[in-house]
């Protein structure tokens, strides 16, 4: 496929010279000849423009908190940040060994309800009674607060409410600095819940988890039942899987995280920092995975194979893939006959848009612009760019943990994977360890990366580069039917998935076909088309 | 008889000054000129009409919508004080928690919605608490309540310079509003000078000093006995001297956008008129 030049200044020709200034940076055309192209990231969205940026409640609560099950998460707050959070990602969940079905808050949504007089009066006596009540009706495990912007504006002190919760109750309550209006996206939720869960759930369990290879699997939030598929696929190889962060996952297993052999990261922006500070403590070793596409899926689990060296394990490991191959293949290449050669957009957070590359590409298609919502500099260009990103004021508000090294829970990375010093540095050497490079390598010659795209670019892309499929959020989806592209809703699969593996892929790509040769799309007259056939203004 | 013309006025000033003292003398006064008079405290406090009530306001109008939900009588919350005068506090959080602010505007709001407001009124006297710290405070001077402010100052520099910072709000809201600074009133510190001071303090400002109020130890016995001067002893000078107060506030024409000055000019003020510079 070959894309022409984009015209950026035609592009932003309605845009005022100060917008033009700050979204050029944001935007960037792939060219081959280039070694890697910078863009600009994680820094405020223009005032006034309609961004598909989410807030820091949405990102601590929404992704990274709320989908453990067998905690309580209280929404500190109006009705309606509750609300609008409550089961919108398809978060699924399920009982199993350590919880059973009574200890399952997935389903629930609890919130303060804070009224005039509570924001005048201050919403702590609140918040400590509805704690009272959880605990009196449902006896969780821990319960976790999180703050919306009101709570932030009136100071109540959610420290001192958790930490009376807890001598009171004798359970663990945790609270999360989330107010909305932090940062500039998302993604400072995602910080500020990394930082809360690394510091006071994992570490904490001493129930020993036995097995030969343990891993944790960082960044997979189970959307449509996106992490049964890949703990099916793992377990079947010899993994176990000692805890996700955060799809289905419990407070009872998060802490005993620490007890792995090694971090597996899928959403490298939404996670990185626990697997960070995981390595830094523990001397966990991660591996960035993707188990989004059938060809990405058989690297990574060569790549874990490679991790554990173990002989046995890599035999395992092809056979599962031959087996699992050989039982999708048919179905795939009935479905690529109906994508192949066709193009799509992918918006969606701050690695899907990546992550999903390599599954079209399975199917025969490509992603022409892609963007992401709330990601940084490092998820476009790759770790390496991590030292030269300078933080400014926005991304210094968001609390850095100091972490060092445990005196007794500390072993070498090395010791951890079980194999010699000078294997584990081959290792390190091949760059597959704690590495990630980003969206930029895998981007087609020609195609567009775009941060923090807004509705007047998605808009000007889609007349530019006609798409045949829009991967995006809730935002754009409808303004795409308009158009008369079809559209899916990625924080949610609309009402399908799972799409991870091999089976999920052959539903997605069942998805896409059906999309893709819905004639319904090609009658649609545009409304603001249609003002001139009726006669209208 | 004719509708009245209702006059609403807020009371600004530094922390301590005597605002609330000041105002319900006036009140008391004006009351006693024969004029109907609503007395609206602005303070969490809510200790700004204790002097024409006897004693503190039982029930703030915050704490009602609390206990009672949305269903509020007026009679709840206003209540009858000296001379006739209608009292009600707005009430607020206890220090450190929620947002005293925001309880300023529901409680302003719910007054007005509950038809508070009446057109007998002759006066709505807003007694707003300490600096204008947030945009609740600055309620009582938006959206065309209150159209004239009266700060209440003394020859201290702290003083003179929350005055000069109230300005500034009271300009921001004059230009989009129609609020005007009706004076300065001087509650005496006996500081050297005072009334040169704050006469060319208020210069200064294009305002006036409307009234010097001296300093008399009679307002704090009567303070201790829960009245106003008016009403403790309305025969003495100090009563008269509130009456006057409340006559010239009663007389105004006198209503300006004020022009905030810099730190250097007041404090250069302070050299050119005040202790400062002796």
């Amino acid at each position: 496929m070959t894309l022409s030049k984009v015209d950026m200044d035609e592009l932003m020709a309605p845009f005022p010279d100060k917008v033009v200034r700050n979204r050029k940076k944001h935007i960037v055309q792939k060219d081959c000849t280039e070694s890697c192209q910078q863009i600009e990231a994680n820094t405020r969205t223009v005032p006034g423009i309609i961004t598909q940026r989410g807030c820091c409640y949405a990102g601590c609560k929404g992704v990274v908190v709320g989908p453990i099950k067998d905690m309580v998460t209280i929404t500190h707050g109006p009705i309606g940040c509750a609300y609008y959070s409550w089961g919108t990602r398809r978060n699924k969940i399920r009982a199993d060994d350590n919880t059973p079905a009574e200890d399952l808050y997935g389903a629930m949504c609890f919130s303060t309800d804070m009224q005039e007089s509570d924001i005048v009066f201050g919403g702590e006596k609140k918040l400590a009674k509805m704690i009272d009540e959880i605990v009196g009706i449902f006896h969780p495990r821990a319960i976790n607060i999180c703050a919306t912007c009101p709570i932030g504006l009136i100071g109540d002190d959610l420290g001192a409410v958790s930490k009376a919760a807890e001598e009171r109750h004798g359970i663990q309550v945790l609270h999360y600095d989330c107010e909305g209006y932090k940062g500039v996206s998302q993604s400072a939720g995602h910080h500020i819940a990394n930082n809360q869960i690394m510091e006071h759930i994992i570490g904490k369990g001493t129930d020993k988890v036995d097995g030969k290879y343990l891993v944790n699997f960082l960044g997979e939030y189970n959307i449509g039942g996106d992490a049964w598929e890949i703990e099916k696929l793992l377990e079947q190889i010899g993994y176990k899987i000692v805890s996700t962060l955060t799809g289905d996952s419990a407070y009872v297993n998060i802490r005993n995280m620490h007890q792995v052999h090694l971090n597996l990261v899928q959403c490298h922006r939404s996670i990185n920092y626990i697997a960070d500070m995981m390595e830094t403590k523990y001397g966990t070793p991660w591996l960035k995975v993707n188990f989004i596409g059938i060809e990405a899926t058989i690297e990574s689990l060569r790549d874990i194979a490679q991790c554990f060296g173990d002989k046995d394990l890599i035999k395992r490991t092809e056979f599962v893939i031959e087996k699992e191959l050989a039982a999708v293949t048919p179905e795939i290449e009935r479905y690529k006959k109906i994508c192949n050669g066709k193009s799509a957009f992918a918006f969606v957070g701050g690695s899907r848009s990546h992550h999903y590359q390599y599954l079209l590409r399975d199917l025969g298609m490509d992603v022409t612009v892609a963007g992401y919502e709330f990601a940084h500099r490092d998820d476009y260009e790759g770790r390496e760019v991590i030292p030269t990103i300078k933080s400014d004021a926005d991304s210094r508000n968001i609390p850095e943990l100091h972490i060092e090294a445990d005196q007794e829970m500390y072993e070498e990375p090395h010791i951890h994977l079980k194999m010699s010093k000078e294997k584990y540095d081959e290792l390190v050497a091949s760059g597959k360890l704690g590495n990630y490079e980003g969206m930029y390598p895998d981007m087609v010659d020609g195609g567009i990366m775009i941060d923090d795209a807004n509705h007047y670019e998605t808009e000007e892309l889609i007349e530019i580069f006609k798409p045949d499929l829009i991967f995006t959020g809730i935002k754009d989806k409808y303004i795409s039917h308009k158009m008369g592209v079809p559209s899916k809703q990625m924080h949610s699969y609309d009402y399908s998935g799972p799409y991870t593996c091999f089976r999920g892929a052959v539903t997605f790509a069942e998805d896409v076909a059906n999309a893709l040769s819905t004639p319904a799309w090609k009658m649609i007259t545009p409304p603001w088309d249609k003002a001139d056939i009726e006669g209208g203004e | 008889m004719g509708v009245k013309h209702m006059r609403q006025i807020a009371i600004y000033g530094k922390g301590g000054i005597g605002k609330s003292t000041t105002t319900q003398n006036t009140v008391a006064a004006l009351a006693a000129l024969g004029k109907k008079v609503l007395v609206v405290g602005c303070d969490p406090k809510a200790d700004s009409t204790r002097l024409l009530l006897h004693g503190l306001c039982q029930k703030t109008v915050l704490d009602t919508l609390r206990d009672e939900g949305d269903d509020i009588d007026l009679e709840d919350v206003l209540k009858p004080g000296f001379g006739e005068t209608l009292c009600v506090e707005s009430g607020g959080p206890e220090p450190g928690v929620g947002c005293a602010g925001r309880g300023i505007i529901t409680s302003i709001n719910l007054l007005e919605s509950l038809g508070a407001y009446t057109d007998d009124l002759d006066y709505v006297f807003y007694d707003v608490l300490g600096d204008v710290v947030c945009g609740g405070f600055a309620m009582p001077i938006r959206e065309g309540k209150a159209q004239e402010i009266y700060i209440v100052a003394s020859g201290e520099l702290m003083a003179l310079y929350a005055a000069n910072n109230i300005s500034k709000g009271i300009k921001k809201y004059a230009e989009t509003g129609g609020v005007r600074l009706g004076g300065i009133i001087c509650n005496s510190r006996k500081v050297d000078n005072e009334l040169e001071l704050l006469e060319a303090f208020a210069k200064e400002l294009g305002s006036q000093l409307i009234y010097f109020v001296p300093r008399d130890n009679l307002v704090q016995r009567a303070e201790i006995n829960k009245k106003t001067v008016v009403d403790f002893d309305p025969e003495s000078n100090q009563a008269n001297e509130y009456r006057s107060l409340a006559k010239a506030i009663d007389e105004n024409k006198m209503f300006v956008i004020p022009k905030p000055m810099t730190q250097d000019r007041l404090e250069e003020l302070m050299m050119e008129h005040g202790f400062l510079g002796m």
